[in-house]
């Protein structure tokens, strides 16, 4: 093995076992960390196992979508996407008109995907232009860009929808004449996906169809990856400068990632509403990327590197701990807000953790590189 | 910055847009706009004075908390979206201070004194923190403070408190969302030279108070510390050329932040009246952050003008909008326009190449 610190030949050293079981832990910290809390909790909570993979299997098909959107903008270097809660409001402002105009079941998630795809480009683009300008601080913009989006949403479906946008309907539309009501009701389009092909097993509910819809994005992504496109966002997310050499556009790449995440983002939405049945018009998209980006982290990814197994992993941990979480927490605590206030904490701490080890690796890395660069210029002083 | 303007010929056009860019677009919108207000307010039926007397009581609440800002742009760690965890200091502060049984003007005093040693113990850990992960300070800062309030939300419940003006009524565990002043610090400092003419109301002693503390900040950042703070902010190279230990400076004016977090929050509640305790401090960053910004601060330029200017303006739109807004269009936008406004301020400043590169 060469050592990597002087570059020079080290002795052979074999790996031993513990050590192999002591680097594996320290590389999945965090998944690890969470079977162990969901083995505390599950028979803390007296859930039955039948009720439980019930449970997990509508939350993988829910939410599985949504988080796959993370993995683009991963891959060319722009880390966790804060922003694609920009795509989840394209896709309600798409729910809302169809539900407007009483179109229903596949067409209407079909319609509402389409009119999603124009507003999600349109933010997508925005928010990777100002990405783009914020350069080493994507993340934080991305999370501010929420915001602030958030903000513009409501100003379109709290005031300008039913005046500059015809609502007619009055089961959506506030009864003041203007504005969306607190919850837009999508019980004609509940699980319609799901249950377009379902089949039970010993009661538990398996979404076939769902489940098809998110290979083919899994399919899709293992494919991206392969094309000139997702090798170009693959060089940018190592070295935005080596790649601007090699002639990518930089900065074009890293627009086309963020667009992709959000439009993908959008249809996760519409897929994880119409699993709902009810829309939530100001809240819903509130915190659905923290849970989808906390998820994703439970499963082992870290800010630079994602693959599709993480997400799995990920969603499965996660929801399990939250399902669990408040029946333990009554068990434990007695009181069932202890189990809600620990799973939120869980979830903050999960991402202030990944991000920590992101940042201090990098710094180790870039020190390291460092003190490689000044061996290797003291050495070519000693030769001459 | 007057090359980067092209010109336009007019040389009164040139001076205008140099201002506007050295100034900032999006503040002088925001500027404007406050202006507009002010002038409306008499025409849809509102008193200028009260107006005016609302801005200024709700700058008295929230300057300290936009103050505590400063330290840490100074010190080039970024804006301080981890204030929650001041925040968290004081209100330990406050509610240990009423189960002590402090009464009166004098418990908030006292309960700046508790927060104290919190506040200097969350911000060695914090900044500690923040020195190990230098250039992703933003990010994790704002998730330590996510992740503290709602470790505290568990702790406010298991938490021994037992005054029986805190705790829930029918369990007699478990600390109130909210708990009222009314007989502990309720305006300890707005109570104190008051003045009120009609319509004007003028909180002098937490507009004291807040000038006493920025008077110091300002001192601070004059003297030998200060000025090495600022250096390391400003060009961490030079300042580690000249033999500034980084990392201390860095500690020291994250010390400095959270502690001026910690009574930030205890000079708001005393105007406001009330402990606000669970969720209530999860959002608190991003006002302060924006008021700071919106008076001129960069990501690593902060000074005490831009703290005042900044929080006249962004408190001033705050109190003025609801009430002009809704005269005039019957709508209250109010909400809305404060989110844009304030995130897209945030944005504007995040987007803005900072003149060192780290």
């Amino acid at each position: 093995m060469k050592n990597r610190k002087t570059g020079y030949e080290a002795p052979l050293e074999k790996i031993s076992p513990a050590r192999k079981v002591l680097g594996f832990a320290r590389d999945n910290t965090v998944p690890l960390m969470f079977i162990l809390i969901c083995a505390i909790c599950i028979p803390l909570s007296g859930f039955s196992v039948n009720y439980l993979l019930a449970e997990i299997v509508t939350r993988i098909s829910r939410n599985s979508f949504l988080i796959l959107s993370l993995l683009i903008p991963i891959m060319a270097g722009m880390g966790l996407n804060f922003g694609m809660t920009l795509g989840a409001m394209a896709g309600e402002i798409g729910l809302i008109l169809v539900s407007d105009w009483q179109i229903w079941g596949i067409p209407g998630m079909v319609l509402a995907m389409i009119i999603s795809i124009p507003i999600s480009i349109g933010l997508g683009v925005l928010c990777g232009k100002i990405m783009n300008m914020a350069k080493g601080r994507e993340m934080i913009t991305g999370y501010i860009m929420n915001y602030f989006i958030n903000g513009i949403y409501q100003l379109i479906v709290l005031y300008a929808m039913g005046v500059v946008i015809p609502i007619i309907h009055s089961s959506i539309i506030l009864p003041r004449g203007y504005g969306i009501r607190n919850t837009v009701s999508l019980l004609a389009m509940r699980q319609s996906l799901d249950n377009l092909i379902a089949i039970r097993i010993n009661g538990v509910k398996i979404p076939v169809m769902t489940f098809v819809v998110i290979a083919l994005l899994c399919l899709f992504i293992v494919w991206f990856r392969k094309t000139k496109l997702g090798q170009d966002m693959r060089a940018v997310g190592q070295d935005m400068e080596v790649a601007r050499a090699a002639g990518i556009n930089v900065e074009r790449t890293r627009i086309i990632s963020i667009v992709i995440s959000t439009v993908l983002a959008g249809f996760g939405m519409i897929i994880y509403l119409q699993n709902m049945g009810n829309l939530s018009t100001y809240t819903a998209h509130s915190q659905i990327g923290m849970f989808c980006i906390a998820a994703l982290l439970v499963g082992g990814a870290s800010v630079d590197r994602a693959t599709i197994g993480n997400v799995f992993l990920g969603v499965t941990l996660f929801h399990l701990m939250f399902i669990v979480a408040p029946s333990a927490g009554t068990a434990l605590m007695g009181d069932s807000m202890i189990g809600e206030y620990f799973r939120v904490f869980v979830s903050y701490a999960v991402i202030t953790l990944a991000l920590i080890m992101y940042e201090t690796k990098k710094r180790k890395a870039s020190s390291k590189a460092a003190r490689e660069l000044a061996l290797a210029q003291k050495l070519e002083e000693e030769n001459k | 910055m007057s090359e980067l303007v092209r010109s336009s010929g007019n040389p009164l056009m040139d001076k205008i847009r140099v201002f506007a860019k050295s100034f900032g677009l999006p503040r002088l919108i925001i500027a404007g706009f406050l202006l507009l207000l002010f002038i409306m307010a008499p025409f849809v039926g509102a008193n200028f004075f009260t107006q005016l007397s609302n801005t200024i009581n709700r700058f008295s609440w929230n300057a300290v908390l936009v103050l505590s800002m400063v330290p840490m742009i100074h010190s080039g760690c970024g804006l301080n979206f981890g204030l929650p965890l001041g925040i968290i200091a004081g209100l330990l502060g406050g509610t240990i201070a009423i189960e002590l049984g402090a009464v009166g003007a004098g418990s908030f005093w006292v309960a700046v004194l508790l927060a104290t040693p919190f506040a200097v113990v969350f911000g060695m850990v914090y900044g500690f923190l923040l020195n190990k992960i230098k250039g992703g300070e933003m990010m994790i800062a704002t998730y330590v403070g996510f992740s503290a309030v709602s470790l505290m939300c568990i702790m406010w419940l298991l938490l021994p408190y037992h005054s029986p003006n805190m705790v829930w009524g029918y369990a007699g565990t478990g600390l109130r969302t909210t708990i009222s002043l009314e007989g502990y610090y309720l305006k300890a400092l707005a109570g104190f030279l008051a003045i009120n003419i009609g319509h004007l109301s003028i909180p002098v002693g937490s507009l004291l108070f807040f000038a006493l503390l920025a008077f110091a900040m300002w001192a601070f950042l004059h003297t030998k510390t200060g000025t090495a703070m600022t250096a390391v902010g400003s060009n961490p190279e030079f300042a580690k050329a000249a033999g500034i230990n980084i990392d201390k400076v860095r500690l020291l004016s994250v010390i400095m932040s959270t502690w001026l977090g910690a009574v930030g929050i205890l000079v708001y509640e005393q105007g406001f009246g009330f402990i606000q305790l669970y969720m209530a401090p999860f959002n608190m960053a991003l006002p302060a952050v924006s008021a700071i910004l919106i008076g001129g601060a960069s990501v690593n330029k902060a000074s005490i003008m831009n703290v005042i200017i900044g929080t006249f303006l962004f408190q001033g739109i705050v109190t003025m909008t609801p009430t002009v807004m809704n005269s005039m269009i019957h709508m209250d936008m109010s909400e809305v326009i404060r989110v844009i406004a304030s995130n897209g301020m945030i944005i504007y400043a995040l987007t803005r190449k900072s003149e060192v590169s780290r």
